[in-house]
């Protein structure tokens, strides 16, 4: 008994002298020269990989965007100044995949972190193979996007064969050519069964974080569960959810599997988003200039909600981890 | 002595959320299985319908009860699977390794022995990941075919350890915040030097760690499309473009395509299961614990 008071008193002088070291850490005092190269060394390799590899590229396209440089007329590279980000913003067509892009982004991740709720609010009852389930619902996560897609496409939604239509059939509702009519939208709905396993899985990690006495306390107290919900669960779980939300953002503008195997964007470009529109541009295309100019603008877009997401992440995250 | 220690500093931190066993009957339950099965579904049928004959795959209605056979998978193994698989293998083994070797340091040199302006490069890590790829897919083509990596495998290794650095980076920090730091005081005054107390109090700990962020970096590589799909042909192939290229050749064919596609969608199924407790941490950047 009395070894583990006598270790209880130590871990607490540790404890302190700990946070003597991080305070000491933090004002930099008593970090020699040397010891701050010492201590950069191990996080310099990693940080010039990324600049190299994401950078550079980056650099050559703001070069490239000012080019008149299509791939098959050799001979082709003249500076144009701004040119092609003139004809960007006239591109009438640009603006429309544009709207698509942020539809398919705000639409999928709206759904998902919607639906990824309520999933996560079932799974976070105990219940007869609780585990099973969440591992049959994190599956569509996991298929190989170009794989998924080919299976919605084919076995699923194709209009003669497609399981789909055999089910609808059941109850009397004829056969629907659901990619030809409905192209963006049978992209969104293979993405959101795609995406919902993400969101729900980060909102059960919320869910399960709550200290469960304020709920009980909230029970004892007589309140309905809407209530519970409504007043302690939600106002907890809001950073999880923006955390979902965000992320998937992140992950949703670099779409392009999907829409590459199930509608190649058609028809015309009613299903097309950014990335294939500059695909296509580039390398169907060969329109280096104007395509690296639509890069450079998607960037910008990027770039202004992206800091906005960034403060987010790190408001309600890392902000509380560096304070602890 | 310090193992006592180290039990009293742990207890606290470490207590376990209570797990409740229900193991009665109730109606949510059978709503979470329904919703589970449905989600499920699409992978089922993939799975089934690799296993029909291409005269039982497509029919209305579908067949449920057939005869199963492996004609689909023999067939798509004599359509040269092989290469690609190994393509894949060797783009996501190699950029793996290669992400843990820079990562691993750079998220110690942003943990326990923190750098100045530690915000600063964790927060260029992140901005990188929301770089559309599309702003960079065209000098990262000149540049690949100019040193003549182009349907070279490489191209992909380089570029898979980009795109899985940050997250890695960011996922590990995490990890490495969870060491005690009195553990490494203790070891430096022992005397063992940073290297040792690294190697022999630090890893060990971590090491799951590492394991499950090598999980996240393969699920993200093994699936990746739009690089290799615009920097491979026929050599450096990975399985999502020989996937594609499949389609061009037997695109009515759904048994087949569902084999093919239950082939390269396998892997990382079953290393995302294995996962499953720390692919949140990974995919939130570590942000959720």
């Amino acid at each position: 008994m009395t070894v583990t008071a006598e270790t209880a008193a130590e871990a607490d002088e540790r404890a302190v002298a700990e946070r003597v070291r991080k305070i000491r850490e933090r004002q930099n005092v008593g970090v020699s020269r040397a010891e701050g190269w010492r201590r950069r060394g191990p996080l310099l390799p990693a940080l010039i990989f990324m600049i190299v590899v994401t950078q550079i590229p980056f650099l050559l396209t703001l070069y490239y965007s000012t080019l008149s440089w299509n791939l098959v007329r050799p001979g082709s590279r003249q500076f144009v100044g701004l040119n092609n980000y003139i004809a960007v913003v006239q591109d009438s067509q640009f603006w429309r995949v544009g709207l698509n892009t942020v539809l398919l982004i705000v639409v999928v991740v709206l759904v998902s972190a919607l639906l990824g709720l309520l999933l996560a609010l079932l799974l976070d009852r105990a219940f007869l193979g609780r585990g099973v389930v969440r591992t049959l619902l994190i599956t569509p996560f996991l298929v190989t996007p170009v794989a998924a897609a080919l299976i919605w496409k084919t076995t699923i939604l194709d209009p003669t064969n497609g399981i789909l239509n055999w089910l609808l059939s059941l109850v009397g509702i004829g056969p629907v050519d659901w990619i030809g009519e409905f192209p963006l939208t049978m992209v969104m709905v293979e993405l959101i069964w795609q995406w919902t396993p993400f969101m729900m899985l980060l909102i059960l990690a919320g869910l399960q974080s709550m200290p469960r006495d304020i709920l009980e306390a909230g029970r004892v107290d007589g309140a309905a569960a809407f209530q519970l919900f409504r007043e302690l669960t939600l106002p907890h779980l809001r950073r999880f959810i923006e955390l979902g939300v965000v992320l998937g953002a992140i992950y949703l503008v670099n779409t392009f599997d999907a829409i590459y195997m199930m509608t190649q964007g058609g028809p015309g470009i009613a299903s097309a988003n950014l990335p294939f529109y500059i695909y296509q541009r580039a390398f169907l295309g060969f329109d280096m200039g104007q395509a690296a100019a639509m890069g450079v603008v998607v960037v910008i877009f990027t770039i202004i909600i992206a800091n906005f997401a960034l403060r987010l992440i790190f408001k309600s995250f890392s902000g509380k981890e560096e304070a602890a | 002595m310090t193992t006592t220690v180290e039990k009293t500093a742990a207890t606290p931190s470490a207590a376990a959320p209570s797990k409740k066993k229900a193991r009665k009957f109730s109606p949510w339950g059978v709503l979470a299985w329904l919703a589970g099965l449905g989600f499920f579904f699409p992978v089922f049928w993939m799975v089934l319908t690799a296993f029909k004959s291409e005269a039982d795959a497509a029919t209305s209605p579908p067949k449920v009860i057939f005869s199963p056979t492996l004609d689909q998978f023999k067939a798509v193994f004599e359509q040269e699977i092989g290469p690609a698989f190994m393509n894949s293998v060797f783009a996501t083994g190699i950029s793996t390794v290669l992400v843990l070797l820079l990562g691993v340091p750079a998220a110690f040199a942003l943990s326990l022995r923190p750098v100045r302006k530690t915000q600063d490069a964790l927060f260029f890590f992140m901005s990188t990941k929301m770089l559309p790829i599309v702003a960079v897919i065209l000098p990262l083509y000149v540049i690949v075919s100019n040193i003549g990596l182009l349907d070279n495998i490489w191209a992909l290794v380089i570029l898979y350890t980009a795109m899985n650095l940050p997250i890695a980076v960011w996922m590990m920090r995490s990890f490495f915040l969870e060491v005690p730091g009195e553990l490494l005081e203790a070891a430096s005054l022992d005397g063992a030097s940073l290297w040792r107390s690294v190697r022999e109090v630090i890893l060990p700990l971590v090491s799951p760690g590492i394991a499950a962020t090598a999980l996240i970096c393969v699920i993200f590589a093994w699936n990746e499309f739009f690089f290799a799909v615009n920097l491979t042909a026929v050599n450096a192939q990975t399985m999502p473009v020989y996937l594609v290229g499949f389609i061009a050749g037997q695109g009515q064919y759904w048994a087949v395509l569902s084999a093919a596609a239950t082939l390269s969608a396998l892997p990382v199924i079953l290393c995302g299961w294995f996962a499953q407790n720390k692919l949140v941490r990974g995919l939130s950047f570590g942000a959720i614990k």
